[in-house]
């Protein structure tokens, strides 16, 4: 008997092992020099971020495949692993904040985060459910620790164990569904299951039951109702700038296998699982919005209008065509800009006199005392209400313009209602910011914002505005990309 | 869609109710004489010490968990010894991924052991 190795290509995944290894060294740093400025950890992890990109860029338009077609990247996938990586790079800036300096192991904290970043960079480019699962699996469990890394604070240990508990519970679900899948189909890779769908279509009702549940696995990821209850505790008790990162990382990753799936099994287009997503994307965005509205807390808030933004991206996802796709890469470069920007508003005005500080109404009058943090707080607002001239609003343009191509026209009638019904919360913040009194006998100090956190949310502002002033020239190189999947 | 598993099905639900009957059963016919010596848990017919739950220290768990990692490893090394010689000839391709391997896990053990998990105090 001759044994073959089979043929290994690792530059195909030369973005994954260098973040990777970047996590080695920087949790060796941390290691080996227990007084080293977290700073440095920072900027180490960050230059790994930057070679990676550098490497995606080399890699963009060759289509190379690896791992006897496990794993591959078209246009598509460098596009997603990009936006991710840039959402990295920002909630490593985004932790250097002085205040959030109650992690005690900053090793750990930016080994995990790139850890937690491979994963989502396997699983974007697995074209074979279990490179998937295994990024997944990479991405939950760095997020897991994440949650809990305040470990001397209760609401943080509870969001963890929420986390951890419903996390391993689903990905139950997701195993299930791919043993099913690979059971009735006899192939674990997206082409294998394109190909068996084009012969049998879902008559099989196991194979259909190992969709379903493959969906629900990735529906807890993206936080889609109803699997979205863990998403306020959860972004409530972790570290701000990794909620922050959670919201856009978790998700998008999840969205990025969604559009593949669908995409390679063409028959999801037929009528009962538009009608099944269209009900889901509804729900998402209904429910996040209208409980959004009744939070007192900004992180729940927040929490609660990502899970919104997920049910928009849906519709684009929905939309099933060209411009739907270029429409979600659009959304989530923009959704990456000013989330992580109005986390990183949030975090840095945390705490102030060593009180927690994340109420609402706490934000009254901060508009004349911090004007360049409350004048971000209300870009980034502004563009999630979708508002012109940010990105938010063009996003949402893209998304909603595609679906009507698509023929959804009662969808988008709903999602607009729902944007407008968002705006009310959103702008809640800038009326307390900008138009009322502070509250009786509460003075507010903060330290100086450190350079990180400064550079992250004028980076995120710019990119706010930029994405929405100009957005021809980055929704053509999207559209280039979403014509291009090539590979499945 | 009756089919070759529909037995089994039958059996499932047949099965369900003939436990919940039984069960339910001795909970309503059966007499109800607790005394103290009764209710106190079953320790080999040995009269209990102590509370049954007790609070392990986390060395336990940590020796378990750095137990199952280098354990898996060395289950690794079975195939890979069996198929070496083979596998050599021409290329070292199965030597440096083996090499690539031990590096990512000495990469954990260093870590372990500097923070201090092999230490028992």
């Amino acid at each position: 008997m001759d044994l073959i190795i089979p043929q290994i290509n690792f530059s195909a995944i030369a973005p994954a092992l260098t973040v990777m290894i970047t996590a080695v060294v920087v949790l060796l740093i941390g290691l080996f020099f227990q007084k080293v400025q977290r700073e440095l950890l920072a900027i180490v992890g960050i230059i790994g971020l930057i070679v990676s990109l550098g490497e995606l860029g080399r890699m963009w338009g060759k289509d190379i495949t690896g791992f006897g077609g496990m794993v591959g990247n078209d246009n598509f996938t460098i596009a997603f692993q990009m936006i991710f990586i840039i959402a990295a790079f920002l909630a490593a800036l985004l932790s250097l904040n002085r205040i959030e300096d109650e992690y005690v192991s900053y090793g750990e904290f930016y080994g995990l985060l790139l850890f937690a970043l491979s994963g989502i960079i396997v699983m974007v480019q697995g074209l074979n459910l279990l490179i998937v699962f295994l990024g997944l699996e990479i991405l939950s469990i760095s997020l897991y620790i994440l949650t809990g890394f305040r470990k001397m604070r209760a609401d943080s240990i509870e969001a963890a164990l929420k986390y951890f508990l419903l996390g391993a519970f689903s990905t139950g679900f997701l195993l299930y569904g791919i043993a099913l899948i690979y059971g009735t189909t006899g192939s674990f890779s997206f082409k294998g299951i394109s190909s068996y769908v084009n012969a049998n279509g879902f008559t099989n009702v196991l194979f259909v039951a190992g969709i379903i549940l493959f969906l629900v696995g990735l529906a807890f990821k993206a936080a889609f109702v109803p699997f979205h209850q863990w998403t306020p505790d959860v972004y409530q008790g972790a570290p701000t700038p990794i909620a922050a990162f959670m919201s856009v990382g978790a998700k998008g990753a999840a969205f990025a296998v969604l559009i593949r799936l669908f995409v390679s099994v063409a028959a999801f287009s037929t009528r009962e699982w538009t009608i099944a997503i269209w009900v889901l994307a509804l729900l998402t965005m209904t429910i996040g919005n209208v409980v959004a509205i009744v939070q007192q807390n900004i992180k729940r808030m927040l929490a609660y209008s990502s899970i919104a933004h997920a049910g928009y991206i849906l519709v684009g996802v929905l939309a099933g065509n060209e411009m739907g796709r270029s429409a979600v890469l659009f959304y989530l470069m923009a959704y990456t800009f000013m989330n992580l920007g109005a986390f990183g508003v949030v975090s840095y005005l945390g705490i102030s006199h060593k009180v927690e500080n994340l109420r609402i109404e706490s934000y009254r009058g901060i508009g004349y005392k911090y004007p360049f943090a409350a004048l971000a707080m209300a870009v980034f607002m502004f563009s999630l209400a979708g508002v012109p001239p940010t990105a938010g609003f063009i996003g949402k343009f893209y998304l909603f313009s595609a679906a009507l191509k698509a023929g959804f026209v009662w969808l988008v009638i709903l999602s607009v209602l729902n944007a407008v019904i968002s705006a009310y919360y959103y702008l809640r913040v800038v009326v307390a910011m900008y138009m009322q009194e502070p509250e009786e006998g509460k003075v507010f100090e903060l330290p100086a914002a450190s350079w990180g956190v400064g550079l992250a949310l004028l980076l995120a502002v710019l990119g706010v505005l930029y994405m929405g002033i100009f957005p021809s020239s980055l929704m053509q190189l999207f559209q280039k990309t979403a014509e291009l999947i090539s590979m499945l | 869609m009756v089919n070759e598993w529909l037995p089994v099905f039958i059996f499932m639900i047949i099965m369900s109710v003939v436990v919940f009957v039984i069960l339910a059963g001795t909970a309503f016919i059966g007499p109800k004489r607790p005394n103290p010596v009764k209710l106190s848990p079953y320790e080999c017919g040995v009269e209990p010490v102590g509370e049954p739950r007790t609070r392990f220290s986390i060395k336990f768990y940590m020796i378990a968990m750095l137990f199952i990692i280098f354990d898996l490893e060395v289950i690794f090394f079975y195939p890979w010894a069996v198929v070496f010689k083979r596998f050599l000839s021409g290329s070292s391709f199965i030597l440096i991924e083996m090499l690539i391997f031990v590096g990512i896990l000495l990469v954990g053990y260093v870590y372990a052991w500097k923070k201090g998990a092999l230490e028992w105090q």
